[in-house]
């Protein structure tokens, strides 16, 4: 404890909100520093108008707009959307730039049980221990992983939306029962989940997919169940129904596009952990049932035997991989502050 | 009858004497923001100066920097605040972590926030004490049970067990102000102590503070956003408006004579108990700011029904106006020369019939 | 605004009221016997424990076009009671009569389509606004609800209209809430209630969450709004200065129940109960001079437990003139004193003639 004679819980609670960077200084932290327990904060940056009227003309900035701009002049943000779209476009674009075809050998190869081939003019980064080129193989995994990365998210994201929403938004038994069957789900390790998914619907991409975004139902249920609950106290929900406005309406219109804001920082967090999550399901053989399909996590299992000789056949997917999803966590973070209401002008 | 202090003001030498203070955010891509703008007032040993004004005056900011708590990084202090000649602005920070909680202390607006939830309300006393003086466990906790006595809580010997949340608003209240008491300080900073409260806990708080500054012959700066706390219990006032100092007077001057035109107004806008209760409000138009203009200008013009060129025209420095009243205005309230001028100025422009509507 | 005398004394259902609107002195709002009780907790699965009665038995009447202030301090069931007369908060005994209907037996649709007759303002116009609404669509959203929405045109037309009548540009529709100051976010809050044109407006410590010079603006508006549309308003909130302004009539809670009831002045010039004797002494006068003269009263101790009130008169526990027989063991009832002026203690004569003097 420090000297002061207020424990410092306030203390250094405040000096945190008006230390906290840049963004909140000059104004937000101003407004809590000096606050004194009103709700003003001051207007516009104009002379006031007698009668109370005293409002810029420009047109206003609504949370989204004025969150964007925050992420504009957050760093981290910058290079999580720089990697992010590196990824998105790369994927995208994969024929263009991969020589080859993914997955397919070449005829004289070079390779020998004990080294393959490093790089040359015509594969920059090499082949890989069958034979492909190894940029190629790379540029495809890239697509594999955000094409099951994208769909299983949108899976857990869609039920797990659902299920919250019914549990946010009528409480009650309701409530309960969609509560303990997350619940159940919950209590199933998630690879687990995976494991078994894919042993019961047989070896292919679509059974990761449904694994994976299985796996992420009870989470995504469970954070807007929470956020919704939150909200639900709040004046502004308790004003909408005041208004007469119908239950539906209060709902959809405002319960929960406001409970939305961690479950979207969620998803972009989770688009990062689907791509470990794919890699390290195809390293455990569950991967897409065709062989030549280009997956890091099948590339590294391949690179395994040869580590000692040739380690860069498994940094390669492995950077990949890490890099992926540091964009996707480095993202998903800014985004967290950016629509963290205290950090609201 | 809440008054602490007979003695005239002046007649002793100031425990605290803040100088010219300014206090100044400044962020990576942002202007700069002046909260606090050449800020100067004394506090006295036995009396209590009022530190008034609304969210933005930079009352709050003013009373962080004199104890040293705002942040280090991208905050600009400067000017001087002399505790017995001491600098507490320039001053180590340790030298400054052996003050606080000693000579100097501060109770806050919020009880809730300000105790730490897991730690029984005794022990943060104590804890205090023990950093502070060379009492033994056993003599700290008796003075503890002896300091939740004097503040007004019953039976504090059950009490110094308790967690925070067990405890009501104003209890909490009360045991903050014994953690703040508990080194007898000489100088006790309340920062809106009585704001969370419900009017009859504020009534028993307010009085619990006056008797300690008569009795202990403590020195208190009281900062509020309340003029009828004010009005209750202290020896000097100084208002503030948009980080600036814009009057400063001894109590019944204050209210019996205002003299800027923010302080008249804000004292004609509040409804009161013993007015005229059929008589409109005159309000005040417009919102108070929370950012000071880096010019001289009266900040308050622009909500000013009088305000004319020569409020704009800058640098408006504090005019004394008889013993122990200063402002910084240009119409001074109750002056029949402004008034005039004002209203020959409405009747000269006759398509406006709004005299706020300032350039 | 004329006072309806005996508005008390009315019947709950009036012969002639009907849906459409009885006579003029009939109450527009009548609660009969309203209680809201919440489960309480403790016990091994959380419940079981005493319920909290946070209102407990609360009768009264609201005349049309007329303004009921509510006052009492945190704690004392106002705003739950407020929030039960629109149903926010589901009661569990009593009735509502608006206007003829009984608000506690209605199912949800007629429920939701009787709420555009009754809206509600409240206290943190931030909290209160939904942020990702523009001040264009938290206005017609109501409308639209209520099918009044009409075409584009006359859906702006009707939000200038909506802006203009409190007091804002009309240039704010494209704005959100918090490009606002928390006066101008009042207003708005204002204007979504008014929207739909109701006939009662409950207003849940209207101005308490904003800056003291902007107060004023927003008691004269809601004051304004009375008088040009007939609104009838039951204000909540614990300053009874801001109420003494801008009520006909007054009722103070205490621990959920009701103390005293008193039409115009009468509550201000000759309190009856002690509470409010109490609440009206602690409550700071902008005026030295007053403040100096003033006798306060301090209460001893916290509000009680609603989930244990004391027995007998709920306020013996900190009562300055309570006696030994009675107090603790008789619930007082309420009881006339003079024409349309109620209080609920044993001894309000004997404490008004001075007979019984404060301990």
């Amino acid at each position: 404890m420090s000297a002061l004679a207020p424990p410092p819980a306030s203390g250094s609670r405040r000096a945190d909100d008006a230390g906290d960077a840049a963004a909140g200084l000059a104004d937000g932290a101003l407004g809590r520093v000096a606050g004194d327990g009103r709700g003003e904060t001051g207007g516009p940056g104009r002379w006031a108008a007698p009668g109370g009227g005293e409002v810029d003309d420009e047109q206003g900035t609504s949370l989204v707009r004025g969150a964007l701009r925050r992420l504009r002049r957050d760093p981290t943000a910058i290079l999580g959307a720089v990697l992010v779209t590196l990824f998105v476009l790369v994927a995208i674009a994969a024929p263009l730039i991969a020589g080859y075809q993914p997955g397919r050998a070449l005829a004289n190869s070079g390779i020998t049980p004990s080294s393959v081939p490093g790089p040359s003019e015509e594969h920059p980064l090499g082949l890989d221990p069958s034979g492909v080129d190894l940029l190629t193989q790379l540029v495809y995994g890239a697509r594999q992983s955000l094409i099951i990365g994208v769909v299983s998210t949108v899976i857990g994201l869609f039920f797990g939306l659902v299920l919250g929403t019914l549990a946010g938004a009528f409480g009650g038994w309701v409530d309960t029962l969609v509560m303990r069957v997350v619940d159940i789900l919950l209590s199933i390790p998630s690879l687990l989940l995976a494991v078994s998914i894919a042993a019961i619907a047989g070896q292919n991409g679509t059974s990761v997919m449904i694994a994976i975004g299985a796996a992420q139902i009870p989470i995504f249920a469970r954070l807007l169940r929470g956020s919704m609950l939150a909200q639900r106290g709040s004046d502004y929900v308790l004003a909408a129904t005041s208004l007469g406005l119908r239950h539906r309406t209060v709902v959809m219109s405002h319960l929960l596009p406001n409970s939305l804001g961690p479950v979207i920082v969620q998803a972009t967090l989770v688009l990062g952990t689907a791509i470990i999550e794919v890699a390290a399901l195809s390293y455990l053989g569950l991967g897409a049932a065709n062989p030549a399909t280009a997956e890091w996590g099948r590339m590294l299992v391949r690179a395994q035997p040869r580590l000692a000789s040739d380690p860069w056949l498994a940094i390669a997917p492995g950077l990949c991989i890490a890099v992926t999803a540091l964009g996707f966590t480095l993202l998903g973070e800014s985004l967290r502050q950016a629509l963290d209401p205290k950090g609201r002008r | 009858m809440n008054r602490p202090g007979a003695a005239a003001t002046g007649a002793t030498e100031p425990l605290l004497s803040v100088r010219d203070l300014e206090v100044v955010f400044s962020a990576r891509g942002r202007a700069d923001v002046r909260a606090v703008d050449g800020v100067s007032f004394d506090v006295r040993a036995g009396q209590v100066m009022a530190l008034v004004g609304e969210s933005g005056s930079g009352k709050s900011v003013t009373s962080l920097a004199v104890t040293g708590l705002l942040p280090a990084r991208g905050v600009r202090v400067g000017g001087q605040a002399l505790l017995r000649g001491r600098d507490l602005l320039t001053m180590g920070r340790r030298e400054l972590d052996g003050l606080r909680g000693s000579e100097v202390a501060m109770v806050f607006q919020d009880p809730m926030t300000s105790l730490n939830p897991v730690i029984p309300v005794g022990l943060q006393i104590t804890e205090v004490l023990r950093r502070h003086t060379d009492l033994s466990r056993a003599a700290a906790k008796e003075r503890a049970v002896e300091l939740l006595g004097r503040v007004g809580i019953p039976d504090p010997r059950r009490r110094v067990g308790e967690y925070p949340h067990q405890l009501s608003g104003g209890m909490r209240q009360r045991v903050m102000i014994a953690v703040a008491l508990a080194c007898d300080p000489a100088l006790l900073i309340a920062d809106e102590p009585t704001t969370a409260l419900d009017v009859t806990i504020q009534a028993q708080v307010i009085e619990l503070l006056a008797s300690l500054v008569r009795e202990q012959n403590t020195a208190m700066l009281l900062i509020t956003h309340d003029l009828g706390v004010v009005a209750g219990v202290c020896d000097e006032v100084t208002v503030m408006y948009s980080g600036r100092v814009v009057e400063r007077a001894e109590r019944r001057e204050l209210f019996a004579r205002p003299r800027h035109r923010y302080t008249s107004g804000l004292l004609a806008s509040v409804p009161r108990l013993d007015g005229d209760r059929g008589a409109r409000l005159v309000p005040i138009p417009g919102t108070p700011r929370d950012v000071v203009p880096w010019s001289t200008a009266c900040a308050f013009a622009p909500r000013c029904p009088v305000a004319d060129d020569a409020c704009a025209s800058g640098d408006l420095a504090l005019v004394a106006d008889g013993p122990a009243h200063v402002h910084r205005c240009v119409h001074p309230a109750g002056d029949p020369t402004a008034t005039a001028t004002s209203a020959t100025s409405t009747s000269t422009t006759p398509p406006t019939t709004t005299t706020g509507a300032t350039s | 605004m004329s006072v309806i005398p005996g508005a008390l004394e009315q019947p709950a259902s009036h012969p002639g009221a009907s849906a459409a609107g009885g006579p003029a002195g009939d109450p527009l709002l009548s609660v009969r016997g309203l209680e809201v009780h919440y489960p309480g907790r403790g016990g091994l699965l959380g419940r079981g424990g005493a319920p909290v009665r946070a209102v407990d038995g609360v009768d009264l009447d609201v005349a049309r076009g007329t303004t009921l202030g509510l006052v009492g301090e945190s704690g004392c069931g106002k705003s739950t009671l407020g929030r039960a007369i629109l149903r926010l908060t589901e009661p569990t005994a009593g009735s509502v009569i608006f206007d003829g209907t009984d608000v506690t037996g209605l199912r949800r649709e007629p429920l939701r389509l009787l709420r555009r007759r009754m809206q509600m303002v409240f206290q943190d116009p931030m909290a209160s606004l939904d942020p990702r609404q523009s001040v264009q669509s938290l206005l017609v959203e109501p409308l639209v609800a209520h099918g009044l929405a009409g075409g584009r045109g006359e859906r702006e037309a009707r939000v200038r209209e909506l802006l203009d009548l409190v007091g804002l540009p009309g240039s704010a529709s494209g704005k959100y809430p918090h490009e606002f100051s928390g006066g101008q976010r009042q207003r708005l809050g204002i204007a979504r209630a008014l929207a739909v044109e109701p006939d009662l407006v409950v207003a849940d410590e209207p101005v308490s969450a904003l800056d003291v010079s902007v107060q004023a603006q927003v008691v004269n508006l809601l004051e304004d709004l009375q008088e040009r549309l007939g609104l009838t308003y039951l204000v909540i909130a614990h300053d009874l200065a801001v109420v003494r302004h801008i009520a006909d009539a007054v009722v103070v809670m205490y621990l959920g129940t009701v103390v005293e009831r008193a039409e115009g002045e009468d509550l201000y010039t000759a309190p009856a109960h002690p509470y409010t004797i109490a609440l009206m002494s602690a409550i700071p006068v902008p005026d030295p001079v007053v403040e100096d003269a003033r006798e306060r009263i301090i209460l001893r101790g916290d509000l009680p437990s609603p989930a244990a009130p004391p027995s007998g008169c709920r306020f013996h526990t900190r009562c300055p003139y309570r006696q030994p027989t009675r107090c603790d063991t008789e619930v007082p009832a309420l009881r006339e004193v003079s024409p349309g002026h109620v209080v609920a203690c044993h001894f309000a004569e004997q404490v008004a003639s001075g007979a019984i003097t404060p301990s």
